[in-house]
């Protein structure tokens, strides 16, 4: 099944027959997937890092780079989904320091049962998400601008917030509190399978791309996110309510940022309010160099998790490769590019034989 | 994802402020939290002016970024001096170096009677620190810049020398008998952290590696330091620059098996506890109270009695080696926020 949004009906007022009814042969349809490109580069990436660090085909090594690439990819696949959509969410780094610094305080100054400020940081982070698509939608503003004034907001009140009720810019630890274990069980634990030690994170980043996988290929909705992203105005034509879908859209980042963020604070107990500020890009790159169209209607979910774990591969991979650690962002920079290229150019290539 | 119904966001929005009001009733606590701070918290005293000499106002510029640790004691520092030599106290900060420049020279055309400036890009700062100097206002530096501060006419440095720092952690190292050793940069092209590693690593007499993480994103931060105790199981020693990220390198040592002692710059509640406890070797401190609140006092000694410290050189507040011994009488510094 093609991912890719149902094209306009041909102009030209010539007789088609409609491409959905063709058959196609399954390499061609392997061909079509949008993450094509990206599995290549991964496969590519892997590759080269095998043979350049030693320690990279350890199997200790693979818990290490999945756990780096599971923190990006959680909120790199609701980033991706917004992307078919058509629209961005600058917001989404800070976010998540948003929603574990919410857990941790509220927590701490109500004395709570640690799972009441998670229950509420749940609440007031859906209700940012919320926030992002109204706004969006009500005032028809680009998101960039939308999601630009919302992470320069979250920013400011995550250290006002914090310096206000905890009198310092990080907050107090929640670790001797009733319901820390049990929740540093459900977001922070630690597997070791067959001596391999695997995060939680990568079970939730892993049950986030089948669940969205399934929505985007397999539901009304995601047939919605895909008639939004390639042109809202069309979709409305059609009767899809573009307004519902975007703000969905904007909730499922929330969501996802709510669970980053608990990851956050169980594994640390104590949060920084001044982080998360730039890692809404790295969520962006994941998801564009996973094969989402920037301009939206196209992409996939699995692309994302690929693109996330090409970020964690590179990442890692340079710290195993024991380069001299002064070019570690050109490195990175330069995979990076080499990666996107090489997926814009299998795209290319496929979309000629079709 | 989460699907909305019609008019459900404005349900959704009321439900969060309900629930909000009415967690706190439903389930509580009866460990930790703000209940066990404040019963923990003796009167702390607090602060009323010491002396009547004149109100004057000081203000302070400093390299830091948004939600910085270290400045937020630095500040704690100075504000606490200020209330108690009756200043009035105004703070800036901005970690674009042109910004802070321009940042001296609003508070030099207010006339303000005392600045304190951090020099952590000196050459930028050479004009706004000169023109006030010739603008008559006394200028103490602080924490960076101790080589330029004279020159540029200042009355005194108060800080630590970051090279002299990382060449007491080298010997530090050497002196508890490690090999090789990691250097945890949290910020690429910070000065003063090439300073302190490339100390450390002039004293230490086994290897030591440096090591760039993102400082803003903390799971990367742990996995990077993760990967390399992986990738060379030999490294029995790690030094992170900054607190927060001595917890980040005992979970990594801990998942990759590592029998590396987690050594760090800067003190926090955590890095305390940990100390106490053994997870972490040593902390090295400079305290950054002392830098604020040293400033504003010497200031304030300038003004009212033209009383200068430090003899013409550098008035140092570190390097402090914390261990185990000590850390559980900073405990409760760290927690208000002095230490």
């Amino acid at each position: 099944m093609s991912a890719a949004a149902p094209p306009p009906a041909p102009a030209d007022g010539l007789d088609h027959v409609d491409e959905r009814l063709l058959r196609t042969s399954p390499t061609k349809k392997l061909l079509a997937r949008p993450e094509l490109g990206s599995v290549v580069g991964a496969i590519a990436v892997f590759v080269f890092f095998s043979v350049a660090a030693d320690s990279f085909l350890k199997a200790s090594s693979l818990g290490t780079v999945l756990y780096a690439a599971s923190t990006i990819g959680i909120m790199a696949v609701p980033v991706a989904l917004l992307m078919i959509g058509g629209e961005f969410d600058l917001s989404a780094g800070v976010l998540v320091t948003s929603s574990a610094l919410i857990s941790s305080m509220f927590s701490y100054q109500m004395t709570a049962n640690v799972w009441v400020g998670v229950g509420v940081s749940l609440l007031v982070t859906l209700a940012i998400g919320a926030f992002n698509g109204f706004m969006l939608t009500r005032t028809k503003l680009p998101s960039f601008i939308i999601t630009l004034g919302t992470f320069l907001m979250l920013t400011g009140l995550n250290l006002g917030f914090t310096k206000l009720i905890s009198g310092t810019v990080s907050t107090k630890s929640i670790a001797d509190m009733e319901g820390f274990p049990s929740a540093k069980k459900l977001f922070a634990s630690t597997w070791t399978v067959g001596g391999v030690e695997l995060k939680v994170t990568i079970l939730w980043w892993l049950a986030l791309v089948a669940v969205a996988t399934w929505i985007l290929l397999r539901t009304r909705f995601g047939n919605w996110i895909f008639a939004v992203g390639g042109g809202s105005d069309a979709a409305r034509a059609v009767g899809v309510p573009v307004y519902k879908t975007k703000i969905g859209l904007y909730m499922g980042v929330a969501f996802c940022a709510w669970i980053a963020g608990q990851h956050l604070l169980f594994s640390f107990d104590v949060v920084q309010s001044g982080e998360g500020v730039g890692n809404e890009l790295i969520y962006i790159i994941a998801a564009v160099i996973g094969g989402c169209l920037i301009t939206g209607g196209y992409g996939s979910a699995i692309g994302s998790a690929v693109g996330a774990f090409i970020f964690g591969m590179t990442g890692k991979g340079i710290v195993y490769a024991e380069w001299n650690p002064d070019w570690f962002k050109f490195f990175l920079g330069a995979m990076l590019l080499l990666a996107t290229l090489l997926n814009a150019w299998i795209r290319k290539r496929v979309e000629a034989t079709k | 994802m989460t699907r909305v119904p019609n008019g459900g966001v404005r349900a959704a929005i009321g439900a969060v402020l309900a629930v909000a009001l009415t967690a706190a009733l439903a389930g509580c606590s009866s460990t930790g939290g703000k209940r066990a701070e404040d019963a923990r918290k003796a009167a702390a005293a607090q602060g009323r002016a010491a002396v009547d000499t004149p109100r004057w106002t000081f203000a302070m510029v400093t390299h830091s970024g948004d939600g910085d640790t270290f400045w937020d004691i630095v500040q704690n520092g100075a504000k606490q001096a200020a209330v108690k030599d009756n200043i009035n106290f105004l703070y800036a900060h901005s970690d674009e170096a042109q910004q802070q420049a321009q940042l001296i020279d609003s508070y030099v055309a207010k006339g303000v009677d005392g600045l304190i400036v951090t020099l952590a890009k000196p050459d930028a700062m050479k004009t706004a620190v000169e023109k006030a100097v010739k603008a008559g206002i006394p200028v103490i530096t602080v924490n960076s810049g101790a080589d330029a501060s004279k020159a540029f006419g200042a009355l005194t440095h108060i800080g630590q020398d970051e090279t002299v720092a990382g060449e007491a952690v080298g010997d530090e190292l050497d002196k508890r008998g490690r090999k090789k050793a990691l250097c945890v940069l949290h910020e690429q092209g910070n000065v003063g952290h090439e300073q302190r590693c490339a100390g450390a690593k002039k004293t230490f007499d086994g290897a030591l590696q440096n090591l760039y993480v993102d400082g803003t994103n903390m799971p990367d931060v742990q996995a990077s330091i993760l990967a390399k105790l992986q990738s060379d199981p030999s490294i029995d020693a790690v030094v992170t620059l900054g607190a927060p990220f001595a917890d980040a390198a005992v979970q990594a040592r801990k998942s990759a098996g590592s029998k590396a002692e987690v050594d760090t710059f800067d003190l926090n509640a955590k890095v305390a506890d940990a100390l106490a406890a053994g997870t972490l070797g040593f902390a090295v401190d400079q305290q950054p109270y002392l830098q604020g609140y040293e400033a504003v006092d010497l200031l304030w000694l300038y003004r009212y009695n033209a009383d200068v410290l430090g003899g013409g050189k550098p008035v140092l507040t570190g390097p402090q080696i914390i261990t185990k011994d000590q850390a559980a009488a900073l405990k409760g510094y760290t927690e208000r926020g002095t230490r």
